[in-house]
């Protein structure tokens, strides 16, 4: 019976009302000690293959006949104003085969804000005129024959200067994000005046993040082709259904209209969760030509226009008893949102959730420029919020002399502080323990006690602990389907995609297990939103919890409907029926055994189809939970950090993949380090153009810079978040990385480096400025 | 407007080898082995990442060499053999040690960098068939890979290269 149920669901620091359809009941859960035969299993990926051979084919690569290229013509001012565009001299152009502009093409983009070609042109990069062409090059000459006359206007280019009461209002809404109608978003619980009064030792330190920038390697990007009224759409995403959605609400098309295909990705850390203007662009171009039409952003255009993680500047105080109490935290960060970005990134998330606190204050506002947009960037805003909270606490326990984990064992909250309920698991007193067992260094090494770990000429040596709180339960909605076709092969289909994360091996697992066939008789179809039912974004961790499920109650309903027409053939109660191992057999006993395809043929062309969706979430709230300890050397002399090792323990619930989920800590854990110390994007100040727009420029990090990495997953299932006990991975293992680092810095040096990345610049600066103050001291 | 013209109109007849399978095209001057492979022979295994030669993702094998074909002229590479990630496997189809070694050690998440990575490790395992982790390293230093997986990559090599056969 069909019942409307509505479920929270958290995603990326923000929890919603979901309203769920529930028809059939779902499974029971996996319990802990379940016997599995895949899932826990480091298996291979299932399209391993495709992606080692170039048979994978991504956006980049779709070729269609008669396939144009484009090219974009965008802003060259950070703010500006079109006073009149003339593409005349580029229409001439042989080989050109449509141009759009705001002459020809009125499409509402940024509701109340901004058309897709408008004509306030808000940074460097906004979309001015595109054109398709034969080939790239010839569209690429044509936008040098497009004549556009601009009145520049002026421009704010840091959050600083645009949160400075009497800054140039640069956005019909304001220059800060709104919240119920106040500038930022505030949240308090208790009162920290009266913490702060209860407080014996205090810290405050004002932190500053640079902004990180994506670099996926295939760049957002679509190929757009139409036959007749409907729209197919290749894209570079992590969420085909939301691009099918936003395509068609800015063409005004109905959604059974647009068809949306993703099947390769490569990459998108959060840069491809929402939908960019290209494919409209395509779509329009397309439409113009009546030709298919690829339309994929450059390297500096990726780093320019396609999101990033804002840079922030947070401005926080901690306060304990002497005996090592949290009493109070008041955090005020800025987030810089670039110009179009609606929301601001949860800096404040862990300062609200991951300490036992009772007197908590926070206030977050986004803050808008005159620069490309953030995207979400894998655990936005948690990431920089734990950098500058994790540094207050290692320094009020440096006040305190207080080892910093007998701290973290002090202020553990066992219970959720905003509802005061239990979660649905919490294993991170174990991860603590397990990181420090993992590096194999003492707790008390962690007490920054400069030189103590050892130096090497100019390198001191330090270690340094973090935490990592991030949600990951995932939810409704998310179905799946199970087919099993006559010759006993199995088709899993569902309308999500494969970032490059490894979801479709999990998915398959869970698939194969709940059937009782082998790995290898899966073929996971995702990657179309006209071939499966809807999936959900690939987004804040919540794949696995929330697809996982669905898939294996698809699975379930399939094995069911099959083992009652096997009763029949094999004149056996279903009850009494199993399938493993892709037979079917008589529990207990071995005579009668038939391999799945038997009993197909028995039936013809009959083809099983089981149906599963994600049920509603506990009333619990569900997080994953970490701690990473990393051991650095930094050299005195030139400024350099370098990491050696990091021990990564996380909490995220049943492990499905084990070889896949250890490849989510590394790469997390290395963009994580490269937010540390050498990735920051550089402005120049006078025109706001980004000077390292290219992937020689912007450093990220490099297989010659890896450390030792040392990663575990704690691995308890949490059965009350879901029926297969797993909870997301993809986020958890970079937020504590760089505030380890720092932390390790600290206990190297003795110096706080309270500014992202630590390169030799900002290390030199700190140790003299650190010097300095040593030297005045002295002096007094 | 002229110049522009012009240099769409100059074009080369040029005569290679990729993957052992003859070529005779005729290309703008201007168009870079890279887009011949992808958009002339359609073989998209070679990635565009940054078509600046700073990432490493488009390394193919020209006469044996590793070049980035990025920032190599197809006018260049007449009467050449270029060998591609789509020809590196066997006849049969079974895979090169390296390609099995990416897919055992999880060598890769998303797979965009993939193809170059192989190519580089196949480049590098033949002028060094038993290198170190710091050889690996350095020498696989110029393939970048956003998603980090770079462990996977190291153990591949080292794994492909005790295996005997490069």
């Amino acid at each position: 019976m069909t019942r409307v149920i509505k479920t929270k669901v958290e995603i990326e620091g923000r929890v919603h009302e979901e309203t769920v359809v529930v028809e059939e009941e779902e499974p029971q859960a996996w319990e802990e000690g379940h016997q599995f035969s895949l899932v826990g299993k480091g298996v291979n990926r299932v399209d391993g293959r495709e992606r080692v051979t170039g048979a994978a084919r991504y956006t980049y690569d779709v070729s269609l006949p008669g396939m144009l290229s484009a090219a974009i013509l965008r802003s060259p001012h950070a703010h500006a104003r079109i006073v009149s565009i003339d593409t005349s001299r580029a229409a001439k152009l042989p080989g050109i085969r449509a141009i759009v502009s705001r002459e020809n093409a009125d499409v509402d983009w940024f509701k109340n804000v901004a058309k897709l070609f408008d004509s306030t042109l808000r940074f460097i990069g906004d979309d001015v005129a595109a054109v398709a062409a034969d080939d790239l090059d010839i569209a690429h000459d044509a936008l040098k024959l497009i004549d556009v006359e601009y009145e520049v206007l002026p421009a704010v280019l840091t959050i600083e200067e645009a949160s400075r009461p009497g800054a140039p209002e640069i956005h019909p809404q304001g220059n800060i994000i709104l919240h119920n109608g106040h500038n930022g978003e505030l949240f308090t619980r208790g009162s920290v005046e009266k913490g702060f009064k209860a407080a014996e030792v205090t810290v405050e330190g004002t932190y500053r993040t640079s902004t990180q920038m994506h670099n996926s390697l295939e760049t957002h990007g679509s190929v757009a082709m139409w036959e007749g009224e409907e729209l197919t759409i290749w894209e570079s995403t992590q969420y085909i259904f939301g691009v099918r959605e936003r395509v068609a609400r800015a063409l005004e098309m109905p959604l059974s209209k647009v068809r949306v295909i993703c099947e390769y990705m490569g990459g998108g850390f959060g840069s491809k969760g929402s939908t960019f203007k290209q494919p409209v662009i395509a779509a329009l171009l397309a439409r113009l030509a009546k030709r298919p039409v690829k339309l994929m952003l450059d390297r500096r255009e990726e780093n320019t226009l396609a999101g990033n993680r804002g840079e922030t500047l947070q401005k926080i105080k901690v306060g304990a008893t002497r005996d090592g109490l949290l009493t109070a935290i008041d955090l005020e960060a800025m987030t810089g949102v670039g110009i179009y970005a609606s929301w601001a990134a949860s800096v404040s998330g862990p300062a609200q959730e991951l300490y036992k606190c009772e007197n908590v204050r926070t206030l977050t506002l986004g803050v808008r420029t005159n620069m490309g947009s953030q995207a979400a960037f894998r655990a936005p805003g948690y990431v920089e919020g734990m950098f500058a909270l994790e540094s207050a606490i290692d320094d009020l326990c440096a006040k305190l002399e207080m080892d910093p984990l007998e701290f973290r064992r002090k202020n553990h909250s066992d219970i959720d502080q905003g509802s005061g309920q239990n979660y649905s698991s919490k294993h991170l007193l174990a991860c603590y323990d397990r990181a420090l067992e993992l590096i194999g260094m003492e707790a008390e090494s962690l007490l920054p006690t400069p030189g103590s770990l050892g130096a090497n000429g100019p390198w001191l040596r330090g270690i340094g602990l973090a935490s990592q709180t991030w949600g990951g339960g995932g939810g409704p909605p998310a179905h799946a389907l199970v087919r099993i076709n006559p010759d006993g092969s199995v088709e899993v289909q569902c309308g999500m995609q494969d970032i490059g994360t490894g979801t479709k091996t999990a998915l398959s697992q869970i698939a194969a297990e709940e059937l009782g066939v082998p790995l290898e008789s899966i073929r996971f179809r995702l990657g179309d939103t006209q071939k499966g039912p809807f999936g959900p974004a690939s987004w804040g961790s919540i794949t696995t919890p929330s697809v996982g499920p669905a898939v294996r109650m698809a699975a379930a309903d399939a094995r069911k409907q099959l083992l009652e027409i096997a009763s029949y053939f094999m004149e056996t109660p279903a009850p009494s029926l199993q399938l493993v191992d892709g037979c079917i057999t008589t529990e207990g006993r071995q005579q009668g055994r038939k391999a799945l395809s038997e009993i197909l043929d028995e039936i013809g062309d009959y083809m099983i189809t089981g149906k599963g969706y994600r049920g509603p979430n506990p009333t619990e709230p569900i997080r994953t939970w970490g701690a990473q300890i990393a051991e650095v050397e930094v050299n005195v002399e030139t400024g350099q950090v370098r990491v050696l090792r990091i021990a990564a323990a996380h909490d995220v619930g049943r492990v499905i993949n084990p070889k896949g989920l250890a490849s989510q800590f590394y790469g997390g854990i290395l963009q994580g380090m490269g937010f540390g110390i050498t990735e920051e994007r550089v402005v120049d100040k006078a025109t706001g153009r980004v000077l390292n727009a290219s992937l020689d420029e912007y450093k990220i990090p490099t297989i010659a810079d890896v450390p030792v990495m040392i990663v575990e997953a704690i691995g308890k299932a949490d059965t009350l978040a879901n029926h297969i006990g797993a909870k997301g991975s993809g986020e958890p293992p970079i937020i504590p990385t760089a505030a380890a680092i720092a932390n390790a810095v600290f206990n190297a040096t003795g110096v706080r480096l309270k500014e992202l990345p630590m390169t030799p610049r900002r290390v030199l600066e700190a140790l003299a400025a650190a010097g300095s103050a040593h030297e005045g001291a002295k002096e007094a | 407007m002229n110049t522009v013209n012009k240099t769409i109109a100059d074009r080369a007849e040029i005569t290679l080898f990729v993957n052992r399978e003859q070529y005779i095209a005729t290309v703008p001057t201007r168009r870079t082995l890279l887009d011949l492979l992808r958009d002339d022979l359609h073989l998209t295994g070679t990635k565009k990442v940054c078509d600046m030669g700073h990432c490493g993702a488009c390394t193919v094998l020209r006469d044996g060499l590793a070049v980035l074909a990025c920032l190599t002229l197809a006018v260049a590479c007449d009467g050449t053999e270029v060998s591609t990630i789509e020809g590196i496997a066997a006849e049969d189809g079974s895979l090169s040690a390296l390609q099995q070694a990416f897919i055992e050690c999880d060598g890769l998440q998303c797979g965009f960098c993939t193809p170059g990575q192989i190519m580089s490790a196949t480049a590098l395992l033949r002028d060094n068939p038993h290198p170190s982790a710091a050889e690996i390293r350095q020498g696989m230093a110029g393939n970048l890979c956003r998603c980090g997986a770079y462990q996977g990559i190291i153990e591949a090599v080292q794994a492909a290269s005790s295996s005997g056969d490069e």
